[in-house]
């Protein structure tokens, strides 16, 4: 592969591709971009997800014919290693793998460290609940990733990478195998690429289903054949890594920016976003939310815009009430920030983190204290049993809300959570340890009354924690026998015409009475 | 040698650059808590006992994972450090059996020792506790899960000190424990029943099968050289009245505080009703006790009887694995130079 047959491939191949997908109305050109059409893309600005959907991943011309490995060309011919830190220092991109470190400063870190060998690694590991970013770039646009992972290589001297990609991603898998064989055949891995003397092959890791091996030092154990759990870092993984050697983790959208910035340069990258968080985001928008799916939109752009303008608001028009940022390590944000601008600094400033891009919506029927157990029960699985704070601690926590929602806790329970969700976040090991409090921690700061709600009074608001809630037939009713034909368990009796009741002792508030009753406007079924 | 000054609790000290806080800490005579820390293996840090403050740091740290640095202040026993170590010990003891009376380890039980100076007490909770899980597949000792706090020193001794590798955490979360593949069982694992894991474990998860009731505090220490090769690892021999009833091996010594099956389980034989104690002669077919002295004389004796009758080249001698460079030296050279043969050889090259 040279540049000459790069340039052929996309002079010939492009006109055809972005033709027939005009053709078909996939696509539209704006700014001279080639994006997707339609309301849901129209506010969105891709980058890292520049050419999903657009090109067929198995196919690495097509990859080439919307600039593919032009970038990496330009970093072999014309840049230094020192260059290329310096544009990915300048571009201020930060880490889209949730802690939002300089990409620029540790790829430096690593470059300046003398060592014999030096290693790029892809977290691939995406395992927050509803987070499907990293997974829609492997799938469809594996080489994004690759060519970030060889410019990485280049930069800071290493010769050797691995995609740590989680088994439960068997398609992501899949395209990846193909797409480093095919960049292999090319000569854009491998030995001697572009015939300029560097060297950069990339292997491919499974993972086997622990959200902790998302944890940078954990991942390192695990790719070196250790049980994947965090360890302490006396030293920095830039100096001190995989098999002791100085190495770089960067998440796949992180990887995915690469490309673009050296082909555009710094300047570019910064002219979007924010100040201090250049660039874009991808945020997987998931939950009680209208247009479900993936989301690229420049940094600093408003919560609202997002789950309004893009997602549409919440299903079934219901009310909005809160939107889950950053799975389990992130908070809930309550309707009063909606129109907090979507960046690093800003999201931590009202408790909650960016983290990887989830994105989960709830409306009015979601219980908050149900919310903050579910997500601590995902940290008390995923918990590696490492420390005792998290291992211990977490599950400690889990139970008192486990009692809250069964309406069986007390004010002194409200105290020890709160006193747990401390020691937990100060003294775990790991970061994942350390915010897995979060969610426990912005519900009780922001929904507090629903906390009350629950010990005090007994009783759940959004009426959806079973234990709290009972369901009666009024007055409305019609006796047209419905609900009693749709209850599983009989707990409902009356005579066709005349009001049914409910048997609370068989009644397991299945809801089924309350979905089927037909009285109109105000449905006869009630629920307290 | 590059040396930075720091302070730990006000005392300034000036330590090796490469140096750790706990180790820093250590050599001020600044003694701090932990459960995970082994000087002999890789920093862990799963305990977060050894937490400390260190000024300019929003979060506590741990203090086996920090390095010194120029100029750091560290404070060990602030109000908020205090609490969180109570805080973790808390956690450890909610999930703890409350079965220090009848607990063989009790009196040299580090969590046991921890709970008394943080003053943290059992308590009743709703919550669930680790499940029951015992391994008494070995001969030796036996596994205890409830009482084990997963410091992880038992499975680190055993792959980086022993390098033998059967043991490792198993399961995640509030579910893990340590075990063998596949659970199968001490026994069936590639366990060589050193027991370095029980020399290690701060807690009464891992204790040797003792047929010997005793408490702690009721046993004096002897150090001594074991005497099963010539090693010359160094243990401490548990007795009481007079009688053996453990061994604990010597962490300052050549050994650096690990042994062998041998070393630590089998210390039976020296309170053993069949020892010999004096030396046996034989005469018509019964054994009868005799003296050192008599013993040597018959010994003389017949030697000196068969060098007369059939020479040097009668004799041959078998040296032992069990004794030093020096005994062996000095065996050979009795041979060779006293009974005029080379007929020596040793049990180690069979």
């Amino acid at each position: 592969m040279d540049r000459d047959r790069l340039l052929n491939i996309r002079n010939e191949k492009k006109p055809e591709i972005v033709e027939k997908l005009i053709r078909d109305d996939v696509v539209e050109i704006r700014a001279e971009r080639v994006v997707l059409k339609g309301d849901y893309y129209k506010n969105q600005l891709r980058i890292a997800l520049r050419n999903c959907d657009i090109i067929n991943p198995f196919d690495i011309e097509e990859y080439i014919a919307f600039d593919g490995y032009f970038a990496l060309y330009k970093a072999l011919n014309d840049l230094s290693q020192r260059e290329v830190v310096d544009i990915m220092k300048n571009s201020l991109l930060r880490g889209r793998g949730g802690a939002g470190f300089p990409t620029g400063k540790k790829w430096e870190e690593a470059f300046s460290f003398d060592a014999d060998q030096k290693y790029i690694i892809c977290n691939a590991d995406e395992g927050d609940p509803g987070a499907f970013m990293d997974r829609s770039i492997l799938e469809k646009d594996p080489h994004s990733v690759l060519e970030g992972m060889a410019i990485g290589g280049y930069a800071i001297g290493a010769n050797k990478g691995f995609i740590y990609v989680r088994a439960e991603y068997p398609q992501a898998v899949k395209t990846l195998r193909h797409a480093i064989a095919q960049a292999k055949e090319n000569g854009l891995l491998g030995e001697d690429i572009f015939g300029m003397g560097f060297n950069f092959d990339i292997e491919l890791r499974l993972g086997s289903g622990a959200f902790v091996c998302g944890e940078g030092t954990a991942l390192i154990e695990s790719i070196e054949g250790h049980r994947g759990m965090p360890r302490p870092k006396l030293q920095r993984t830039a100096h001190v890594g995989l098999w002791g050697k100085p190495t770089i983790i960067n998440n796949v959208e992180t990887f995915a920016n690469v490309a673009p910035i050296i082909l555009n340069g710094a300047e570019w990258f910064r002219s979007i976003g924010t100040e201090k968080s250049p660039g874009t985001k991808v945020f997987s928008l998931v939950g009680k939310i209208e247009n479900a799916g993936l989301v690229e939109v420049p940094m600093g752009t408003k919560l609202r815009d997002i789950v309004f303008d893009i997602g549409g608001g919440c299903q079934n028009n219901k009310e909005y009430k809160a939107v889950q940022t950053g799975g389990p390590s992130g908070g809930c944000i309550p309707k009063e920030y909606l129109d907090v601008s979507v960046d690093f600094e800003s999201l931590d400033s009202i408790g909650s983190i960016m983290g990887s891009g989830g994105m989960v919506v709830m409306d009015e029927n979601t219980c908050m204290i149900d919310i903050a157990k579910y997500f601590l029960e995902f940290s008390v699985d995923e918990s590696c049993g490492k420390c005792i704070p998290c291992r211990e601690g977490t599950r400690r926590m889990y139970e008192i809300l486990e009692l809250i929602t069964e309406g069986k806790a007390e004010m002194n329970d409200l105290e020890e959570l709160e006193k747990l969700s401390h020691v937990v976040s100060n003294t775990s090991l790991c970061g994942l340890g350390q915010t897995a409090p979060n969610p426990v921690v912005t519900t009780l700061k922001y929904y507090k009354d629903e906390y009350l709600a629950h010990i005090v009074d007994k009783k759940c608001p959004a009426k959806s924690c079973k234990a709290l809630i009972t369901y009666t037939i009024s007055d409305r009713c019609i006796g047209c026998s419905i609900c009693k034909k749709n209850c599983p368990v009989d707990a409902i009796d009356g005579e066709l015409k005349k009001k049914y009741s409910i048997d609370n002792e068989k009644c397991i508030k299945c809801g089924s009475c309350y979905e089927v009753c037909p009285v109109k406007p105000v449905k006869a079924v009630e629920i307290y | 040698m590059k040396t930075v000054k720091l302070t730990i609790d006000n005392k300034e000290i000036e330590v090796d650059s490469s140096l750790t806080v706990i180790q820093a800490a250590e050599l001020a005579g600044i003694e701090i808590p932990k459960l995970c820390y082994d000087e002999r293996l890789d920093i862990f840090g799963a305990c977060r006992m050894c937490i400390v403050e260190i000024e300019g740091n929003k979060k506590l740290q741990t203090s086996c994972s920090t390095k010194v640095k120029e100029g750091m202040v560290v404070h060990t026993k602030t109000d908020r450090v205090i609490e969180a170590r109570k805080d973790i010990l808390r956690l450890l003891l909610d999930n703890h059996p409350n079965d220090c009376l009848t607990c063989e380890k009790a009196g040299n039980c580090l969590l046991q020792d921890y709970a008394y100076e943080y003053d943290v007490k059992f308590r009743t909770h709703r919550g669930k506790i680790r499940e029951r899980y015992i391994d008494d597949t070995n001969p030796f000792y036996i596994y205890d899960a409830q009482k084990c706090i997963l410091c992880g020193l038992c499975v680190r001794v055993c792959s980086r000190l022993q390098v033998t590798g059967a043991i490792d955490f198993v399961n995640r979360g509030f579910d893990t424990i340590i075990g063998t593949p596949f659970n199968d069982g001490l026994i069936n694992s590639n366990c060589v029943s050193c027991g370095n894991c029980v020399s290690v474990c701060p807690t009464g998860a891992l204790l040797p099968k003792s047929k010997e009731k005793f408490r702690t505090w009721e046993v004096k220490k002897v150090k001594t050289t074991c005497t099963f090769c010539g090693v010359g690892c160094q243990i401490n021999l548990l007795v009481k009245e007079d009688k053996v009833v453990g061994v604990e091996p010597v962490k300052d010594a050549v050994n650096e505080g690990l042994l062998c099956v041998k070393g630590k389980f089998s210390f039976n034989f020296i309170n053993h009703p069949d020892r010999l104690n004096t030396p046996l002669l034989k005469e018509n077919g019964e054994f009868k006790e005799i003296s050192w002295d008599r013993a040597y004389e018959i010994i003389k004796e017949k030697v000196e009887a068969y060098m007369e009758e059939s020479g040097p080249d009668s004799f041959a001698g078998l040296a032992s694995a069990r004794c030093t460079n020096e005994e062996n030296y000095l065996f050979q050279k009795l041979f060779r130079a006293v009974l005029k043969t080379n007929n020596i050889d040793h049990c180690a090259r069979l």
